[in-house]
């Protein structure tokens, strides 16, 4: 995973409440076999028309947005399906954090498994990035280490974060391989599991 | 010993290792797996020269994006094709059960589960979709995950996890007539809205829920995740030891005994605390309507599509506005006379026997509204096999319904069932998302019965009135 320290990038507003997975990655993208190349799909019923051109209204298609990195929205982002998609496309895009009130349960372990860090504001915080942002140029720094994002006008907000998650953040750690060092508990685990579970034969049961 | 709920049942009889400020490691007793959400953590396996830890404890099926249309006919997408073979290819190289294409037990992953009884009470389940959170119906704890985490359980057989808190959804009192467990899913999540459930897992309980059929909780229990909670059980009971006995993989003789002394001890202790408790009046359950583009925007049947002006919160006022302009519906419609082009009866929450059953009562010699074109894409191969035994097929070919083979289907627009741009549809599935069953689709999501009346009005009715 790539590892996440600090960061500092211009904010895109997206004033929306429960965006789901669909919106982010529409299930016509899902048939790829790849974890990248999902970034240009990214939002594709909003970011383009029916007829394929981008809509200049949508806020990651005008020029002031265009290298935003930081993604401010609303309550319950990433609701819906449990596809990973959602996430490979935010960060596949250039997207390093995302800031809300607050997130679906699998899209916000999805992300944490990527290294796209998901930062949960107060309602009130988030609507002022959100207003902070619609003029242009408007550019936060996160720093994980000390869990603040702060802004050039003396804006400082401290935000919560599981302590086993940031340090997997910081470091950048593989996930499987932290397990996989457990693998005496594992075994022993798996000596006493219940006989009446069922195993699954290569032939009909 | 202090009480303890269903959930830290399970959650305890699962914990390998435990340590203060980690998340614990939970051992996996089954995965699922489907071909949209593997091929890359398969990869990922071969990348790092990892094996799949249990093979046997790992069930892939073939269902999101395979064609309903006869089996003997290719499947005519590339993309699809090279994303069914790369799950062929995976179950083969790595030792793992498929069902495919051409298997007499392929189905709707969260419908083959339960159904082949590879899905039990007291397990912990995982699979890399969100409705896993069905399986719960059975007493166990399922969570749905994404690709790193499929591609962790596959290596280790493990999920690492923090204890999420508890939520108990109690519902007491009989169902109105004409209302099935699918609007009292739909009434709990317009009461608790779709980010209600955010960090918890739900137990129902209450008379309402030991009442319904384990048809009826498989349902319930699906669209768990659309409150935002990622998993959602219920207590074994009679009920459901009687639909687990004897099929496929469900322990026999001595060996389930021992299990069903074991079941018997889950139920949630008297006196158990939950971090969190919501009542439900199952008088209140009418059959639902959603009008908007979340599962939680929905009305009666008898009502009409809300005012967003009339809503106190600003930011719930323009996320109405922007359902129903996609939507393309004006505020005061009454709901009934919403006219529809298409009804699909499918999906995870509402695909099996029972449903089916239900919609062709409605049926049952009518015809389909010249306006509507209407498909049944049942569940399961198995449950296609049942209902074409008690004729429903005729039933509902005859009314010009088309019958179509197992899979997803229209329920997330993968495969080539989807709706056109701007097509109205009367779903039984789970999601009203925008796009959701093909780009520009608007979905309203109702029971199987509404659904069959509405294709037979070509507008939306209650079942409640209608004569079956
Ligand atoms: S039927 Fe729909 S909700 Fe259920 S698993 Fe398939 S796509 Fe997902």
């Amino acid at each position: 995973m790539q590892p996440f320290t600090t960061h500092t990038g211009i904010v895109v507003p997206f004033d929306r409440v429960d965006v789901d997975t669909d919106t982010i990655t529409p299930a016509q993208f899902l048939k790829r076999i790849e974890r990248t190349g999902y970034g240009d799909v990214l939002f594709h019923s909003l970011r383009y028309r029916p007829d394929g051109t981008p809509d200049p209204e949508f806020v990651l298609n005008k020029p002031a947005y265009r290298d935003g990195t930081v993604l401010v929205t609303g309550r319950n982002f990433g609701c819906g399906s449990s596809r990973e998609h959602a996430a490979w496309a935010l960060q596949d895009y250039g997207f390093r954090v995302i800031i809300a009130p607050s997130f679906a349960d699998i899209f916000a372990n999805n992300a944490a498994q990527i290294g796209l860090l998901t930062i949960v504001l107060p309602e009130e915080r988030v609507r002022a990035m959100l207003d902070a942002a619609a003029r242009e140029g408007y550019q936060v720094s996160v720093d994980l280490e000390r869990q603040t994002v702060t802004d050039a006008f003396g804006h400082r907000d401290a935000f919560e974060i599981d302590p086993f998650k940031k340090h997997c953040l910081l470091n950048g750690l593989d996930a499987i391989g932290l397990t996989l060092q457990h693998e005496a508990e594992i075994a022993r685990f798996e000596a006493t599991r219940p006989d009446w579970m069922p195993r699954v034969t290569l032939q009909d049961a | 010993m202090t009480p303890r709920t269903l959930v830290d049942k399970i959650w305890d009889a699962h914990v390998v290792r435990h340590r203060e400020g980690e998340p614990d490691l939970l051992y996996v007793d089954l995965h699922l797996v489907h071909e949209v959400t593997s091929p890359q953590a398969f990869e990922g396996l071969r990348l790092a020269g990892r094996r799949v830890r249990r093979p046997d404890l790992v069930f892939a099926v073939l269902d999101h994006n395979v064609p309903t249309w006869p089996r003997t006919q290719p499947v005519t997408d590339p993309i699809s094709r090279r994303q069914i073979e790369a799950l062929e290819r995976n179950a083969r190289e790595f030792g793992i059960r498929l069902e495919g294409l051409l298997s007499r037990r392929q189905g709707i992953v969260h419908i083959i589960g339960p159904e082949l009884g590879l899905t039990l009470p007291g397990m912990l389940i995982v699979c890399g979709d969100s409705h896993t959170a069905t399986h719960g119906a059975l007493g166990a704890l399922a969570f749905g995950i994404g690709t790193s985490e499929v591609e962790h359980v596959l290596a280790t057989q493990i999920l690492p996890q923090r204890r999420p808190r508890t939520m108990e959804i109690r519902v007491e009192g009989a169902l109105p007539p004409g209302t099935t467990a699918k609007d009292l899913i739909l009434g709990i999540i317009r009461h608790i809205g779709v980010g209600g459930g955010i960090g918890h897992v739900v137990e129902y309980t209450g008379s309402t829920i030991r009442a319904l059929s384990m048809e009826g909780r498989l349902t319930v229990c699906n669209m768990t995740i659309e409150g935002g909670a990622r998993a959602g059980l219920i207590a074994p009971d009679e009920t459901t030891f009687a639909y687990i006995e004897g099929r496929p993989y469900a322990p026999r003789g001595a060996a389930w005994e021992r299990a069903l002394a074991c079941w018997r001890t889950l139920p949630t202790d008297p006196g158990a605390a939950y971090d969190r408790r919501v009542e439900i009046d199952a008088s209140t359950i009418e059959p639902f309507v959603t009008w908007g583009t979340t599962p939680a925007q929905s009305e009666p049947v008898t009502g009409r599509v809300p005012d967003p002006d009339a809503h106190p919160d600003p930011r719930e006022r323009a996320a109405m506005r922007r359902a129903l302009q996609y939507m393309a519906l004006e505020p005061g419609t009454p709901i009934q006379e919403i006219a529809i082009d298409r009804v699909f009866i499918g999906s995870c929450t509402n695909a099996r026997l029972e449903d089916l059953r239900a919609a062709a009562r409605v049926v049952a010699g009518r015809r389909v509204s010249p306006r509507v074109r209407a498909m049944v894409v049942p569940g399961s191969q198995q449950v296609k096999a049942a209902a074409e035994r008690e004729g429903l097929d005729r039933v509902f070919t005859g009314a010009g319904f088309e019958w179509r083979e197992a899979g997803c289907s229209m329920c997330l627009g993968m495969n080539p069932d989807i709706l056109g741009p701007g097509e109205r549809c009367a779903s039984t599935s789970n999601r009203n998302f925008e796009g959701r069953q093909g780009p520009g689709g608007r979905t309203h999501l109702v029971s199987p019965a509404m659904a069959a009346a509405a294709a037979i009005a070509g507008h939306f009715v209650d079942v409640r009135d209608w004569r079956v």
